[in-house]
């Protein structure tokens, strides 16, 4: 029978499968972080267990870390002790460890990748929705709760229900200046923030496979805020090539037994799915989110909506309370969106591809005066390759602080947040209330976008910096 | 884990669509190596105003909402980031079911790992229901007849048998598929001959 990439990963990590459906699924790599892991680790304790497999388990400290100077450690006690926490078990149970001050340290989902532990046709799971980023490699990741990270750390096995096959094309060529975020953007506003709920995304079409490893990233990464379980692409040259002689990567004859294995990995050309969405690249523009929710999108050129023109009263209501949160008036233009802070990083946009992108607008600009902007790389190794580019200069010269590696202000559980009614544009994944810090208000825009609306201090058409 | 059987509760109503779950729990509350205490800060920034009073027009500020046992929500309710924190502050704060017509998936499959029923209905029986919230009346909700009763009336609802049956007799997810085991070896050692690099040794 002809299966997709999804059943065919699925298929080949099952453990088990009782008669109604439930499966036992067999994980090949966990990663782990601080917030999500102390009461997983906790309850093994309390009932004796150990770690199965540490082997295939990778942890790493990012969301409470501060990225400014590190040498004097964490200011903020209670995130102290969950990053001390995290230290404390890994030891007691033998996981391997990026601390700190390791330069391998990152964000999770960026750090997975860069090490060669994310692999194709692999199970991937960690305590965080946005673990569906490792699906660019043509592995199933999902993000999953402390208690199943429990369950996997005993076990190395999940139990899962089959979800649906859900396939979107994007086919043709991105105007200039128009990123994988946009394409990304554009599919959440099509399907909704729910339009992914109960299947896994699988991206397709020859604008998918012309795309980068990073670029894959950024869209797979987002494929949470559409509601699905998890999104992937099918593996190729990109990726083999991308992950040959990464430290944790096959070796020697290893290596040619995984390429053999990879090269399968691609639904059948007569699988059915149970959803298909075609999109065209061409017709993407530059997008940006107005309201509260990431599927709140419009382009660059558009207006704010207006609940007025909606028939629908829930749909209504919705608009109103995030134009009220938001602070914005209905049909204001979106290029007169004016913006205080400017944020690039996180698991999004947060690699070295994403930096360069933004330094490119930058080089031999100034930020505008009001604008406080910050780079905050994904990962130390990341941090190293920019300065080794010279793009910290870039940033640094054009007003951008530019900081240590972690998830800052992505979710602000650090001390990098927004005040009470303070607007940026930000390559970070969800516009939430008070996401960025509490009454603050986000745009969610590209790399490009993200420089260019610190130059103008409002949201602006990144398309006007392309050379 | 806490069984789940009956419940009678006046419901409260939150008529707010996309209920994300940094709403139901902000990230200044993750920072915790526990999981419980968080009840208090259910929903905070609806909750409380700057200076940490509560807001008194917030449902869940207002008696008999206080201590409401059920939770009727807008679609696609707890999306966003899969913290489990987010149940485990509704079950500090005594809210052990939840209805709406549609739950985010690790959301959804984060309550049953702790007790919570997420009930799933259509849009005008969540309406239906809310009516009963409003005139403070109590509904009850049946797990092993997976219906729920309100007034004269009732409602039957859907629910996975194999999650039921762990709900109903509070059963350890890791305990069963430890009982398992022997497959699990029998996997690995099949996957460690088939692909000898995921093992990497």
């Amino acid at each position: 029978m002809s299966t997709t990439l999804y059943d065919k990963i699925w298929n080949d990590h099952l453990v088990d499968q009782q008669d109604d459906g439930t499966a036992l699924l067999f994980v090949d790599r966990h990663l782990v972080h601080e917030v999500t892991s102390p009461q997983a680790f906790e309850g093994l304790r309390n009932s004796n267990r150990k770690v199965r497999h540490p082997n295939l388990t990778l942890a790493v400290a990012d969301h409470n870390v501060p990225t400014t100077d590190r040498t004097k450690g964490i200011s903020d006690a209670e995130s102290k002790i969950q990053v001390d926490t995290l230290d404390t078990n890994c030891k007691e149970f033998g996981v391997q460890l990026f601390g700190m001050d390791d330069k391998r340290q990152g964000i999770v989902h960026i750090i997975g990748p860069e090490q060669g532990f994310t692999q194709p046709g692999t199970v991937i799971v960690c305590g965080d929705s946005h673990t569906a980023t490792h699906g660019a490699f043509g592995s199933l990741a999902f993000g999953i709760g402390t208690s199943e990270v429990e369950h996997v750390l005993a076990t190395q096995t999940l139990v899962q229900k089959k979800a649906k096959n859900f396939r979107i094309n994007v086919n043709g060529q991105l105007p200039l200046g128009v990123t994988s975020k946009d394409v990304i953007l554009q599919i959440i506003g099509k399907i909704g923030t729910a339009g992914g709920t109960g299947s896994v995304i699988e991206y397709a079409g020859d604008l998918i496979r012309s795309l980068s490893v990073e670029q894959r990233m950024t869209i797979c990464n987002m494929t949470i805020e559409g509601g699905a379980r998890a999104g992937l692409i099918a593996p190729d040259e990109k990726i083999f090539n991308y992950l040959k002689g990464k430290p944790m990567s096959p070796k020697g004859e290893n290596w040619e037994k995984a390429l053999n294995y990879w090269n399968t990995l691609k639904t059948d050309t007569d699988a059915s799915f149970d959803q298909e969405l075609n999109l065209n690249a061409d017709e993407i523009l530059p997008m940006i989110t107005w309201g509260t929710s990431p599927q709140d999108v419009i382009t660059i050129d558009d207006k704010v909506p207006n609940p007025q023109s909606e028939s629908d009263e829930d749909k209504k209501n919705s608009i109103e309370r995030a134009l009220n949160y938001m602070g914005l008036k209905p049909d204001m233009a979106a290029k007169d969106i004016k913006i205080d802070k400017v944020f690039i990083g996180s698991c999004t946009n947060g690699r070295i591809e994403d930096l360069r992108e933004a330094a490119k607008i930058l080089k031999d600009k100034k930020i505008s005066s009001h604008v406080n902007a910050m780079v905050v790389p994904g990962s130390g190794l990341v941090k190293e390759q920019a300065e080794q580019e010279g793009l910290d200069k870039i940033f640094v010269n054009s007003g951008f602080e530019w900081r240590e590696p972690g998830c800052s202000m992505c979710l602000a559980m650090n001390a990098d947040k927004l005040k009470p009614e303070e607007r940026c544009a930000s390559t970070s994944n969800r516009n939430f209330e008070g996401r960025q810090g509490r009454g603050g208000r986000t745009h969610l825009v590209s790399p490009g976008m993200a420089a260019a609306a610190a130059i103008s201090g409002s949201l602006d058409d990144v398309r006007k910096y392309q050379n | 884990m806490q069984k789940f059987n009956t419940l009678k509760s006046i419901p409260a109503y939150l008529p707010i669509v996309n209920i994300d779950t940094d709403m139901i729990i902000p990230k200044q509350f993750l920072k915790t190596i526990k999981r419980t205490g968080l009840g208090k800060n259910l929903f905070f920034e609806m909750r409380y105003d700057d200076q940490g009073n509560e807001i008194s027009n917030f449902v869940l500020n207002q008696n008999p909402y206080d201590s409401s046992k059920i939770l009727i929500a807008g679609k696609n309710f707890g999306c966003g980031s899969s913290r489990e924190h987010a149940p485990w502050a509704l079950l500090d704060f005594g809210i052990t079911c939840v209805i709406s017509s549609s739950y985010a998936d690790i959301f959804y499959s984060n309550c049953f790992k702790n007790g919570i029923l997420p009930i799933i209905l259509e849009e005008e029986k969540i309406k239906e229901l809310s009516e009963y919230a409003s005139r403070k009346e109590e509904i009850s909700v049946d797990l092993n007849d997976e219906k729920i009763v309100y007034g004269n009336n009732e409602i039957k609802f859907d629910v996975d048998p194999f999650k039921k049956k762990c709900l109903l007799e509070g059963l350890d997810d890791i305990a069963l598929s430890l009982k398992k085991s022997d497959k699990i070896e029998s996997f690995e050692t099949d996957l460690k001959n088939k692909k000898p690099w995921i093992f990497n040794d």
